[in-house]
């Protein structure tokens, strides 16, 4: 993987289904995690990574003009690795050692631990404020790297995410752009449900950033809604992606309650037969 | 305001002063130093860094959570973030987001708390840290730093900088008496011995280690030799001299401007109890919050004077 190296639309919809299968397959060898959360993002990561919006260097993972990518939503990580594996950070040879004693890939991600992890995450809400912290070093540095921070739609409710967003807005932290991964579900239920927050494009908007809301498993709208956003001066940028937890998996997309479980055997069978794998 | 100047050492400036001072020092001599302010710098004295390098001042407004995360993120993209509110609300508001986003990370990011204790007087308990240094204790990869007087908070802010990983430095909003002379040596982990003596030891940090030299004197009146170790790392720890203190004298006395339990009594009991069994007692704030009033007649009334220390160093006896 070389820096800036860019796939077409279809190779990064081949890629998208590599990922939902290792996220799959690694989950469920561990017994536990969080597939679904993760299978909601698979476009976001797949453009990110493999379709020429992030700069990065998998050889060189402190670079310090890399675009910097922070999975806000720590219990993702499972897509997290797979792509920063896929990428070559580190081999997809450890993606079986999800969770497991010892090895690296812990439940949420750790930044000391492997390379590509830009930070410690899994207390939720915490991951665009540090994203502006890179972002202000940017700036003093005269740097010329994008923050990217994906967040759950479930983290909205974290006050944290809206002291970030008034701080970025006021700072006018272009540098910066926000991914909510708007699946409509959190743990024990539907959004709309736990604590209705609607409308949320109108908050982003009302916090003074460049809001986009985008079909989030489109590969064309999203690779074309990043470069937007990476290229949008002068205010920070939100995309409120609209992504179906579980996407790719249709028993699961129909079940909120498949947050932080693990398919069984048989279930992973059946989810990676309706991924075209078996 | 500001807390007596007791047997007869010559008053200074807080604590918070000259955090304010050391650091704008700094800043000249290291650009990689990004000041993070939780809009009261007027308070803290980071107002003195940021008059000087506006460019490397980031007010955040008074979102402690936020502040704390975006000096994670300095510090993982190689800057020197230091962090600055008031104790109480970079500790308990922040404490997650240090806990989540610096602490377990082990990122170099330097949180410095003003106003903390009780000795802050008439703004009242809701800004008077009494538990700061329990809560920076709770993460494992901090360094807890509490100085004692103006020129040793001059040291400790340069020693802090120069140190690598995270570190919590606990200073007071009154002046204070100078303990030290112009050039004391601060080691962090490394207690001072401002007096020396084989009868009692009187173990203290910040604005106690006045009131300890104080007790000392009392004590010496009386025919008792007490020794004060100066503590003003907390973690790490100066084990070897609570060990040589406990072998050699046989009594602790342990004073701070803090909850009596989970901050300096705690771990130098912990080391005591492991290393050197002895007698001991605690000086601090007993379980309860304080109250609004003048600062020396709150540290009357809440335990935390020289004749307090010296009743519970007679009291071992």
């Amino acid at each position: 993987m070389s820096v800036e190296a860019k796939m077409s639309i279809a190779e990064l919809e081949e890629q998208a289904r590599v990922l939902r299968r290792d996220i799959i397959t690694c989950t469920t060898v561990a017994g536990s995690g969080h597939p679904s959360s993760s299978l909601s993002g698979v476009e976001i990561m797949a453009a990110l990574y493999f379709g020429g919006i992030m700069r990065h260097d998998p050889a060189a993972p402190q670079w310090p003009d890399r675009d910097r990518l922070i999975m806000s939503k720590g219990h993702a990580s499972p897509l997290l690795y797979v792509a920063l594996a896929h990428a070559g950070y580190f081999s997809t040879d450890l993606l079986p050692t999800l969770r497991q004693i010892g090895s690296p890939l812990e439940g949420h991600p750790n930044m000391t631990r492997l390379p590509g992890v830009e930070a410690s995450t899994g207390s939720l809400g915490q991951g665009l404020s540090i994203g502006l912290g890179h972002a202000f070093a940017a700036r003093m540095e005269q740097r010329d790297f994008h923050v990217f921070v994906i967040l759950g739609d479930g983290e909205q409710d974290e006050g944290q995410v809206w002291e970030a967003a008034m701080t970025a807005a006021h700072y006018k932290l272009d540098n910066v752009t926000a991914i909510v991964d708007h699946n409509k579900a959190q743990q024990t239920g539907w959004v709309r449900d736990v604590l209705d927050y609607a409308p949320l494009a109108e908050k982003w908007r009302a916090f003074q950033w460049d809001v986009q809301e985008i079909d989030g498993h489109d590969m064309a709208t999203v690779a074309n809604a990043l470069a937007r956003a990476k290229a949008t001066a002068g205010r920070p940028s939100c995309i409120i992606a609209h992504t179906v937890k579980g996407k790719g998996v249709s028993f699961v997309e129909a079940d909120y309650s498949y947050h932080g479980k693990s398919l069984t055997k048989e279930e992973e069978g059946r989810a990676l037969e309706e991924l075209g794998w078996q | 305001m500001a807390v007596e100047p007791k047997a007869g050492f010559p008053m200074g400036k807080a604590t918070r002063d000259a955090f304010g001072e050391a650091l704008r020092e700094a800043g000249r001599t290291n650009p990689n130093i990004v000041v993070v302010d939780g809009d009261v710098n007027n308070s803290t004295r980071t107002e003195w860094f940021a008059q000087e390098f506006p460019e490397r001042f980031i007010n955040v407004g008074i979102a402690e959570s936020n502040l704390v995360g975006i000096g994670a993120g300095l510090a993982a993209s190689g800057k020197l973030p230091v962090i600055a509110s008031f104790a109480c609300f970079i500790m308990c508001n922040g404490y997650d987001q240090l806990r989540m986003s610096v602490a377990f990370p082990n990122l170099n990011v330097k949180v410095v708390g003003s106003h903390a204790g009780i000795s802050i007087g008439e703004d009242g308990p809701s800004q008077m840290a009494i538990e700061d240094v329990a809560l920076a204790l709770g993460m494992p990869t901090f360094t807890v730093v509490v100085p004692a007087d103006e020129p040793s908070t001059h040291k400790a802010v340069a020693a802090m900088l120069a140190a690598e990983g995270p570190a919590y430095m606990r200073v007071g909003r009154p002046d204070v008496p100078v303990v030290y002379g112009d050039d004391p040596e601060i080691t962090l982990g490394k207690a001072n011995q401002l007096r020396d003596g084989d009868d009692v030891t009187l173990i203290a940090n910040g604005i106690m280690v006045a009131a300890a030299l104080e007790a000392a004197r009392d004590l010496a009146d009386e025919g008792v030799e007490a020794r004060v170790l100066d503590m003003h790392t907390v973690r790490p720890l100066d084990v070897a001299a609570v060990t040589q203190a406990a072998r050699e004298t046989g009594k602790i006395v342990v004073a701070e401007e803090h909850l009596v339990q989970g901050g300096l009594g705690s771990v130098v009991a912990m080391a005591v109890a492991e290393h050197a069994p002895c007698r001991m007692a605690f000086v601090g704030v007993e379980n309860t919050y304080a109250e609004s009033g003048d600062a020396e007649a709150l540290l009357e009334k809440y335990g935390l004077t020289a004749a307090h220390i010296a009743a519970k160093a007679r009291g071992l006896l």
